[in-house]
C-alpha cells in the first residue's frame, strides 16, 4: 500500500522488538467473537490514475458548462489562483490546531489577521477564528444572546435563510428557546410593526439577515432601535459577505453571524464553508469558538496564542459556551487570502460590479416579468415573479445550459411563482440577456395562451 | 547548554514577517477586475444611506507581498509533511495529495448546492458511495454525512437518541460519560438538554461494569463511550456494556475518534453500538488544515434511522439519486445544505487508494507503531495502565515531575528535537499524561528518532531540569505569556494611535 512506509523487514524487526510473533497478538484485546475475519466489502485498492478517472466521471455526471443564476447562501465569485497555491502548502494543510503556539505561529498569526479583517468589515469590535458555517453560526449567536441577556425567547425574521432557520430550530428545541417568526412587508424588508409586537421583555435577541434571503438590504438601525428599546440584542446574519464592500455594515448590531464563503471558498456543493461570529468587546467571554490573541514571549517578542480557552469544551466540559471543538481554519485561510488580495479598494469595486450586474438584470427582467420588493435597496439578488411555474421555466433553461433562479415556493408557499436570481461579477451581460430572453419568451407564450383562453370564454 | 544532540532537526534561517496591515500602503493592489459590461450604477441612488463609503483598515498590498507573507508564515508551522505529529486521539496521518487534486476537479468543486438533481448526479453518487463504504466499515445500518465536524456529529447522534426516547414517550434525563472522555462529550450532552453523570474507570482504565450496572436505570438515555478509549485501550467488556444499556432501554453511543484502531479489524455495529460518529479528518485522512474543516458523519442502527437529519439521500424509482425532505420523525437539519462535501471527496479517495487490504494493513501498522513506542519508552516514562495498547499509548510525567518537570515542559523540549508534541494532560484520569499516537504513517526510522528523543529528554531532566523547563530553545519565539493574553485580550490589530 503506497501510503505505508514500512518494508516487511521493518515490520518483522518491530515485532521482534515488541516480543510478538504476529501482529494479530496486538488485536487480542478485541474479543474474538467481534473481530472481523473477512475482507471489507468495499471497492478494491485503486491506482492513483483510476481514482482520478473515477472522480472525473462523477464531475461529468454533474453537468458541465452551465451558466448559473443561483445564490441563496452559496455564491459564485472568482477565486484568485494564489489562494489554492498558498493553502496547499503542507505547513498549512497538514498542521493541527495551534495549541503548541511556538510551533504554529504561522496559523496563529493568520487567524489574528483574519479576526482583524472580519471585525473591520462587519463593523464589530472583534471576531472569532471561524465557525462551521453561516447556519450554525447564526444558531450559536442566538444561544450566545440567551447567555448574555439571561432571557429565553427570540424573534426571528422569516427573511432569514430558511435553512439557517431550520438549523436554529434543531439547536433551539432542547435549549427551550421559544421563537417568534416575524414576516416581511411588501418592501421585502422585515415588518417593523410586527417586530415591535414580537419583542417583549423576555426577548433575548432579534435575528435578521441583511441582505436578507430575497437580496434586500434591511434598515438595520430601525430594527436595532426596536430590539434595544426592550433590552434585546440584535443579531445580523450575513450570507453574502461580498455585500460588505458596498453596503454599510450593521454597526448597531450586537452580534454579526456571517457566512464568508463568498470570499474565495469554492461552492463545493455546499461545503466546507466558513462561518464567523463577530461581536462587541463586552460580550467576548460569552462568545463560542476559538480566538487567537496577541501576547509576548519571554524575551518580549510579539507572538500569538489561542486564548480565552476557559469558554471552551476541553476546559469547561458541560459548562462550556458551546460544544464546538474545531474551527474551519483552512477555509478561513482562503477567506483571509481573498480579503488580502482585494483589500480596502478591491472589495468595494468587486461589490460595485455585483451591484451593477444585478441592477441591470433586474431591470431587464422587469420589462417582461414582475420584479418583487422594488421599494428597498438590494445587493446582488432579486426576486422575479413569472406567470409560469419557475420549475418549468428552469427545466427549459437547463436545455440552454442555464441554471435559473431558485424557485421560492418550497420555502415560501405564499410567494407562488417566484424565483430568487443572483448575479455576481462573473455573470456576463450576454448570459443575462439570454436568460431574460428565454424567460420573456415563456411569459409571452403563457400570456398568449391565457388570452386565447379568455377569448374563447368570451366567445 | 546541554550536550544532548538532536538527530532529526537543526536550526535554519526563517524569515521575519510582520502583520499584513503593517505592509499596507494606499495604491498597492493585488486585484484586477474585467471591464464592466453593463451600465455603471449610481451607488448612492441604489443604496441611499445604506451605502458604505469606507472599508476602514483593510490592507492594500501587491501579489508578491501576499505570496511572501503567507509563505513566510507557513514556514513557522510544524506539519505532518515535515515529520511525525504524535498527538494522541488526533490521528495525524498522511494527507494524500490525490485527495486535494480530485476535490478540485472542475464540476465537483464548482457545483452549487441548489442546482437541479438532474445535474447533480455525480455529487450524489459520491455521497452514496462514501455512505456505503462507511456503513460497511462500521457495521451500521444508516448514515448521515451532514454534520460539519466530530462535535457536531456527537450533537446529531444525541439529538437522535433523544428523539428515539421521545418517540417511546420518555426522553429520559441523563447521559453517562466515562471520566476518560473527550470534553466535547459532556459539552454536547448539555447542548441537547441532558444532565451529565460521570462514570468512573476501573483500575485497568476501562469502563467499570459494576459501576455501570449500579448507575444504569430508566433515567439514562445513553452511555457515550470512546472505543478504544482515550487510554488507547479496547473496552473488552463492550458486549456486556451494550447488554446492560439495552436491558434498561438505554442506547450505546460510540465516539469514533479512535476508529483508526479498528477499521477492517472490528466493527462497532457488531459489538452492540447503536449510534456513532466518525471523524473523516482523523481516520479517513482529510487534512486538519490548522484546525478544520472537519466532517463528522453519524452512523446508526435501524431503530434510529427514522430520526436522521433532513434531507436523506434516496434512490428514486427511475434509478437516479435525490434528496428526500419529508422525514416526519427527523431531528431536523444540523447544517445548511448537505455537509462538508469537499471532505467526502477526500475521504472516498482515501478509501479507494486503500481498498480492503490497504485499510487492514493501515490499522495493523497504526497499532504496531504505538506498541513499538510503548516498548521503547517503557521504564523511561511511567506507564500508569499496563493494559494492552491499541493505536495510542498514554504515559505519565510521574518520574520527571519529581524534578519539577511536567508533561507540558517535556512537550516543549520535544519541539527542539524536531517533533510536534504528543497530547498533554489528557485524558484527565492520568495526572500529567503524555498521550502518544504515531498513526500508520511513520516509518521505523522516524519512530526510532522519536524514541531516542524522548529518552534523551528524560536524561536531560535528570541532569539539568531547568534547561527542559526553559524549552523550547530553538523556535522563533520562546514560551508565550498565555496568562497575559487571557487577562487583557488583544484579539485584533489596530493602527498605532487608534484606541483598542
Amino acid at each position: 500500500m503506497r501510503y505505508l512506509p514500512k518494508s516487511p523487514a521493518d515490520r518483522a524487526a518491530m515485532m521482534q522488538a515488541i516480543g510478538i510473533r504476529s501482529v494479530d497478538e496486538l488485536f487480542s484485546p478485541i474479543p474474538a467473537n467481534v473481530r472481523l475475519t473477512r475482507d471489507l466489502v468495499i471497492p478494491r485498492q485503486m491506482a492513483e490514475s483510476e481514482i482520478v478517472d473515477w472522480f472525473k466521471q462523477r464531475a461529468k455526471e454533474n453537468g458541465e458548462g452551465y451558466t448559473s443564476f443561483l445564490g441563496a447562501g452559496a455564491y459564485s465569485h472568482y477565486r484568485p489562483v494564489v489562494i489554492d497555491a498558498l493553502v496547499q502548502r503542507g505547513e498549512f494543510l497538514t498542521s493541527y490546531t495551534p495549541y503548541q503556539a511556538e510551533f504554529a505561529q504561522g496559523t496563529l498569526q493568520a487567524i489574528f489577521e483574519f479576526q482583524t479583517m472580519i471585525a473591520e468589515l462587519t463593523g464589530m469590535d472583534l471576531a472569532n477564528a471561524s465557525m462551521y458555517d453561516g447556519s450554525t453560526g447564526a444558531a450559536e449567536a442566538v444561544m450566545m444572546a440567551v447567555r448574555v441577556t439571561g432571557r429565553h425567547s427570540a424573534a426571528i425574521a422569516r427573511s432569514v435563510h430558511p435553512e439557517y432557520r431550520e438549523v436554529l430550530n434543531t439547536y433551539a428545541t432542547h435549549q427551550a428557546i421559544p421563537q417568534k417568526l416575524v414576516s416581511f412587508a411588501d418592501s421585502g424588508r422585515i415588518d417593523l410593526k410586527e417586530l415591535e409586537r414580537a419583542v417583549s421583555d423576555d426577548t433575548a435577541c432579534v435575528l435578521i439577515q441583511s441582505p436578507n434571503f430575497f437580496g434586500t438590504v434591511e434598515d438595520v438601525e430601525a430594527i436595532a432601535e426596536i430590539a434595544h428599546k426592550r433590552g434585546a440584542l440584535l443579531i445580523v446574519s450575513i450570507a453574502e459577505a461580498a455585500s460588505l464592500g458596498i453596503v454599510e455594515p450593521p454597526r448597531t448590531a450586537d452580534i454579526v453571524a456571517m457566512e464568508a464563503q463568498s470570499f474565495g471558498v469554492p461552492l463545493g456543493f455546499g461545503g466546507p464553508y466558513c462561518g464567523v461570529l463577530a461581536t462587541k468587546e463586552k460580550f467576548v467571554r460569552q462568545m463560542p469558538g476559538r480566538l487567537a490573541g496577541q501576547t509576548v514571549d519571554k524575551n518580549g517578542k510579539r507572538g500569538f496564542v489561542l486564548t480565552l480557552a476557559t469558554r471552551e469544551q476541553h476546559i469547561r466540559r458541560e459548562k462550556a459556551t458551546s460544544n464546538i471543538c474545531t474551527n474551519q481554519a483552512l477555509v478561513a485561510l482562503m477567506v483571509n487570502i481573498f480579503m488580502t488580495v482585494y483589500g480596502k479598494v478591491g472589495l468595494r469595486e468587486l461589490a460595485k460590479q455585483n451591484l451593477a450586474k444585478a441592477a441591470y438584470a433586474a431591470d431587464q427582467f422587469s420589462k417582461h416579468a414582475r420584479v418583487l420588493f422594488a421599494g428597498a435597496p438590494r445587493f446582488n439578488e432579486f426576486v422575479v415573479e413569472t406567470s409560469e411555474d419557475p420549475y418549468a421555466i428552469n427545466s427549459r433553461l437547463l436545455g440552454h445550459k442555464i441554471v435559473g433562479g431558485l424557485p421560492l415556493k418550497k420555502f415560501y408557499p405564499e410567494l407562488g411563482h417566484t424565483a430568487l436570481w443572483c448575479c455576481t461579477e462573473l455573470t456576463t451581460r450576454s448570459m443575462i440577456d439570454t436568460a431574460v430572453g428565454l424567460v420573456a419568451e415563456s411569459e409571452r407564450s403563457v400570456r398568449s395562451m391565457q388570452e386565447t383562453a379568455e377569448h374563447e370564454v368570451v366567445r | 547548554m546541554t550536550k544532548h544532540m538532536t538527530r532529526k532537526a537543526t536550526r535554519h534561517i526563517s524569515q521575519n514577517e510582520g502583520l499584513i496591515f503593517e505592509k499596507s500602503s494606499p495604491g498597492k493592489a493585488a486585484w484586477k477586475l474585467p471591464p464592466l459590461d453593463v451600465p455603471e450604477v449610481d451607488t448612492a441612488k441604489l443604496l441611499g444611506k445604506q451605502e458604505r463609503k469606507d472599508l476602514g483598515d483593510m490592507p492594500e498590498v501587491s501579489e508578491i507581498e501576499i505570496i511572501r507573507h503567507f509563505t513566510r508564515l507557513s514556514t513557522w508551522n510544524y506539519a505532518i509533511d515535515l515529520g511525525m505529529y504524535p498527538l494522541g486521539s488526533c490521528t495525524m496521518k498522511y494527507n494524500p495529495r490525490v485527495n486535494e487534486f480530485v476535490a478540485r476537479i472542475e464540476g465537483l468543486a464548482n457545483g452549487h448546492p441548489y442546482q437541479a438533481e438532474k445535474i447533480s448526479q455525480g455529487a450524489l453518487r459520491i455521497i452514496r458511495t462514501l455512505s456505503d463504504c462507511l456503513l460497511e466499515i462500521t457495521g451500521m445500518d444508516a448514515i448521515t454525512l451532514q454534520p460539519a465536524a466530530g462535535a457536531q456529529g456527537e450533537l446529531t447522534g444525541l439529538l437522535m437518541v433523544r428523539a428515539y426516547h421521545q418517540s417511546k414517550g420518555n426522553a429520559r434525563k441523563k447521559i453517562l460519560i466515562p471520566d476518560s472522555a473527550h470534553g466535547t462529550n459532556p459539552a454536547t450532552a448539555a447542548t441537547v438538554g441532558y444532565a451529565v453523570e460521570n462514570l468512573k474507570s476501573n483500575e485497568r482504565g476501562m469502563v467499570d461494569v459494576a459501576a455501570l450496572a449500579a448507575q444504569m436505570n430508566e433515567d439514562v438515555a445513553a452511555l457515550m463511550v470512546t472505543n478504544p478509549n482515550t487510554l488507547g485501550v479496547f473496552e473488552q467488556e463492550i458486549a456486556k456494556i451494550a447488554e446492560l444499556m439495552h436491558a434498561k432501554g438505554g442506547l450505546l453511543y460510540m465516539d469514533g475518534a479512535n476508529m483508526n484502531a479498528l477499521v477492517a479489524k472490528a466493527r462497532p455495529g457488531d459489538f452492540g453500538v447503536d449510534v456513532m460518529h466518525l471523524n473523516l479528518h482523523k481516520t479517513f485522512s482529510t487534512p486538519h488544515g490548522g484546525g478544520g474543516p472537519g466532517s463528522g458523519p453519524v452512523a446508526v442502527k435501524k431503530v434510529l434511522a427514522p430520526f436522521l437529519p433532513t434531507p436523506v439521500l434516496i434512490t428514486k424509482p427511475d434509478g437516479t439519486l435525490g434528496f428526500e425532505y419529508n422525514c416526519p420523525q427527523s431531528v431536523g437539519r444540523v447544517r445548511a445544505f448537505y455537509g462538508n462535501f469537499g471532505m467526502f471527496i477526500r475521504a472516498l479517495a482515501y478509501i479507494f487508494a486503500n481498498g480492503p487490504d490497504g485499510l487492514r494493513q493501515t490499522t495493523e501498522d497504526a497499532v504496531l507503531n504505538a506498541n513499538y513506542i510503548r516498548k521503547g519508552l517503557e521504564g523511561v516514562y511511567d506507564l500508569p495502565y499496563s493494559t494492552p495498547s491499541m493505536h495510542e499509548v498514554v504515559f505519565s510525567d510521574r518520574l520527571q515531575s519529581k524534578k519539577g518537570v511536567k508533561t507540558m515542559d517535556l512537550a516543549k523540549r520535544l519541539i527542539d528535537y524536531g517533533f510536534h508534541p504528543y497530547t498533554t494532560a489528557f485524558p484527565l484520569i492520568v495526572p500529567g499524561a503524555l498521550m502518544i499516537e504515531p498513526t500508520e504513517s511513520e516509518p521505523k526510522e522516524e519512530l526510532d528518532l522519536f524514541i531516542e528523543a524522548m529518552k534523551s529528554i528524560a536524561e536531560e531532566v535528570e541532569e539539568d531540569p531547568q534547561y527542559v523547563l526553559d524549552a523550547p530553545h530553538n523556535t522563533r519565539i520562546s514560551r508565550l505569556d498565555e496568562t497575559a493574553a487571557a487577562r487583557k485580550p488583544v484579539l485584533r490589530w489596530k493602527p498605532e494611535g487608534k484606541a483598542v
